[in-house]
């Protein structure tokens, strides 16, 4: 990547100049990493070293955060804990000491696995409407189009908590409320019109010769499509994708609202774990950071088109 | 391969009129080249003979069959883009092979023709090469590949060379006049280079403003053109306009041009007084003393083995062509004449070329 780009450079930048830059860049990234560290380093520390003052950055390492997102706990009399048998595991030891028992497991699982589905199933919904969509609007004569255009847009200039209302009246009515249809149906409406948006730009830049000489070969429209169009839009489906799978994911408010027992995702469930006396923070950061871990592993997978996509398509080889 | 057969072709895209009426007729294995300055509706044109853009009105017949409504792939043509359209997510290799694969030819037969066709082009070295980092002439012969290895009924090119350096246009021109030679496949090839179109084409047909101006073979498009647009387009540099007013009668073999009689080819139809126009190549002007028209030498252009030289007379500056040997000098007063049987004359108001022994008529000829 460097040195393809090193060769475009008129002059070569001095020594000196590289490493300012080069501290300027490792300084913002600390700057950003800091609040990420600092979750990932709560979600090992016990519950006294997550709130002890001043905070501790060198602390013995204890997995009761985790222990604590996974389990629920009862309390128990020492007596009664004695004429129990061995601790079963880790976190029945940790428990035992803290004079309590595992009683079960949390909701912690099955929220994220809604958070799973309904964010990865509005995300493949969304990127398929808009490509779908996008082409039309690229390549076909749509009576109206700017105007229809403008109005996709136009959806998402309104911040999404001033229609939470309606749509919660909407939803407990036609029975879509606290479902996981329900709610990707909801994000995919809110995401479609960013994917329109986006990938239209990117279906533009590519020249329609390519279908018109596929469909003279003897490819229908849609064979073209498939077969031409779409497989020199990944870069940009790639970049959509990371775009709308970001939003569905960290979706706080109307999940709130539209979610309880049955299709609550992660967001508005690990704020509210609460522990012996108060809020649980290693269990909160132990939550947050398991929660990191599919957008980083989807990004990374994507990176190489993300790097070239969210240049919008102005690079052209 | 097959005749095309264009019949008052005609397009409009909302109020714009960019295809008017347009009628040529490309015989079996023929190589037509269209010509015309940039937007006169010559990729238009092509576009609607592949099927891509359905004509407003108008017929379109393939080896006599009557394709106008027919879809794209039912046509069996092939079109080499100006982009060349090489697909950038496949190798030389599957990018030639690829309208096979659409036909649904078996992978034995059409690694055959694939080599067969890279054999052809020479490019036999680069199958397994990536399109993206190909020179633009290795392109250019991929999208070519694509294009014969079907075999298909016609070949439309638009303005395949446009986008190759001058050195690299000179070669394929002669690359792709031989390979059509090997072919025989009829041949529709958009252009706005005059000296490519005189290079490579039986037939030229010249295109301005939406309108076939004339059909014919390059001699005959240099020597008798059909308008004043197509004696101005093709030469370079263009033909002399000398503006007359006067009236012809059939059988006539001379004009009067201010106080001289200047011979020319004998009239085939009568004429009322009107404007008329004398067209005169340069290389039909003739320095002498006795000379009709007299002017000043205003410059000279040395062109190698020959010169453009630049007079003024009373009907403007004229170009004349001259060995390079002659010298003039600026200011010289000097005497020209034409010869007689290569002068044009045109009516001024339609432009069109009026009949005489010279060009004998029918713009599509
Ligand atoms: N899809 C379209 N919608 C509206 N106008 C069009 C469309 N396609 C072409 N035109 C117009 O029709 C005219 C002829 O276009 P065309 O592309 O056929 O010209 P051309 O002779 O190929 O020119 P060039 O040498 O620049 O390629 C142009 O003025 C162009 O703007
Ligand atoms: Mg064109």
């Amino acid at each position: 990547m460097s040195t393809a780009n090193a060769a475009h450079s008129v002059v070569e930048p001095s020594a000196g100049t590289r490493r300012f830059a080069g501290s300027l860049v490792i300084l913002y990234a600390v700057i950003t990493m800091i609040p990420l560290i600092w979750i990932v380093l709560t979600s090992f520390k016990s519950p006294d070293d997550a709130i002890s003052y001043p905070p501790k950055v060198v602390f013995s390492p204890s997995f009761e955060g985790f222990c604590n997102l996974f389990t629920t706990r009862s309390r128990q009399t020492p007596e009664f804990i004695q004429t129990l048998g061995p601790p079963q595991g880790l976190c029945d030891s940790i428990a035992r000491s803290r004079n309590m028992v595992v009683a079960g497991p949390s909701n912690y699982v099955p929220r994220f696995v809604n958070s799973l589905i309904i964010a990865f199933g509005s995300t493949v919904l969304a990127v398929a409407l808009g490509t779908l969509s996008a082409y039309g609007f690229s390549r076909f004569r749509v009576p109206l189009k700017d105007d229809l255009l403008f109005f996709i847009l136009s959806t998402r200039m309104m911040p999404p908590i001033a229609v939470a209302i309606p749509i919660y009246l909407m939803y407990r009515t036609i029975g879509l409320s606290d479902t996981r249809l329900g709610m990707i149906l909801l994000y995919t409406s809110v995401n479609v019109s960013l994917a329109v948006w986006l990938l239209k730009g990117f279906i533009d830049e590519i020249p329609r010769e390519y279908e018109e000489a596929a469909m003279i070969d003897g490819y229908t429209r849609f064979q073209a499509f498939v077969k031409v169009v779409l497989p020199q839009a990944t870069t940009g489906i790639a970049a959509t994708a990371i775009f709308c799978l970001i939003f569905a994911w960290n979706e706080y408010a109307f999940a709130v609202l539209l979610t309880s027992g049955n299709a609550q995702t992660a967001p508005p469930f690990i704020p509210i774990i609460i522990g012996e006396g108060g809020q649980d923070w290693p269990a909160v950061a132990a939550g947050t950071t398991l929660f990191l871990v599919p957008i980083v592993v989807f990004t990374v997978l994507l990176r190489k088109h993300l790097l070239r996509g969210i240049t919008f398509g102005a690079v052209r080889k | 391969m097959a005749q095309i057969r264009v019949e008052a072709l005609d397009k409009s895209f909302g109020t714009f009129h960019a295809v008017k009426a347009a009628s040529f007729t490309v015989e079996d294995g023929q190589f037509l080249c269209l010509l015309g300055p940039s937007g006169c509706g010559k990729t238009t044109t092509l576009r609607m003979i592949a099927g891509l853009e359905l004509p407003t009105a108008g017929t379109i017949r393939l080896g006599g069959e009557d394709v106008t409504m027919n879809r794209a792939s039912a046509r069996d043509i092939a079109f080499v883009f100006q982009l060349f359209a090489l697909y950038p997510h496949m190798n030389v290799r599957r990018n030639i092979g690829f309208p096979l694969k659409c036909e649904g030819i078996d992978a034995v037969e059409r690694e055959r023709r694939v080599v067969e066709v890279a054999r052809i082009l020479r490019i036999s070295h680069l199958l397994d090469s990536s399109v993206s980092g190909l020179a633009g002439g290795d392109r250019q012969r991929v999208a070519l590949g694509r294009a014969i290895v079907r075999e298909p009924k016609c070949f439309l090119m638009d303005e395949p060379l446009g986008a190759l350096d001058t050195e690299m246009r000179e070669a394929m021109i002669h690359e792709l006049r031989a390979l059509h030679d090997r072919l025989g496949a009829t041949t529709v090839y958009v252009t706005h280079d005059q000296l490519e179109a005189m290079a490579m084409a039986d037939m030229i047909a010249v295109m301005n403003d939406g309108v076939v101006e004339q059909v014919a073979s390059p001699r005959d498009i240099y020597d008798r053109p059909a308008s004043l647009f197509v004696a101005d387009f093709i030469g370079s540099p263009p033909m002399n306009f000398l503006p007359f007013r006067g009236s012809l009668e059939a059988g006539a073999q001379t004009i009067r041009l201010g106080e001289h009689e200047v011979a020319v080819p004998a009239a085939r139809e009568a004429l009322a007084e009107s404007d008329l126009v004398l067209g005169v190549r340069p290389e039909h002007v003739r320095f002498t003393d006795r000379g009709m028209v007299r002017g000043e030498v205003y410059g000279s252009e040395y062109l190698g083995t020959t010169q453009i030289v630049t007079v003024t007379t009373r009907y403007g500056a004229l170009k004349a062509r001259s060995p390079a040997s002659v010298s003039f000098r600026t200011g010289e007063s000097v005497g020209l004449d034409f010869r007689p049987d290569t002068l044009s004359i045109f009516d001024k108001e339609s432009g069109r070329a009026i009949r005489t022994a010279l060009y004998e008529g029918g713009a599509h000829g």
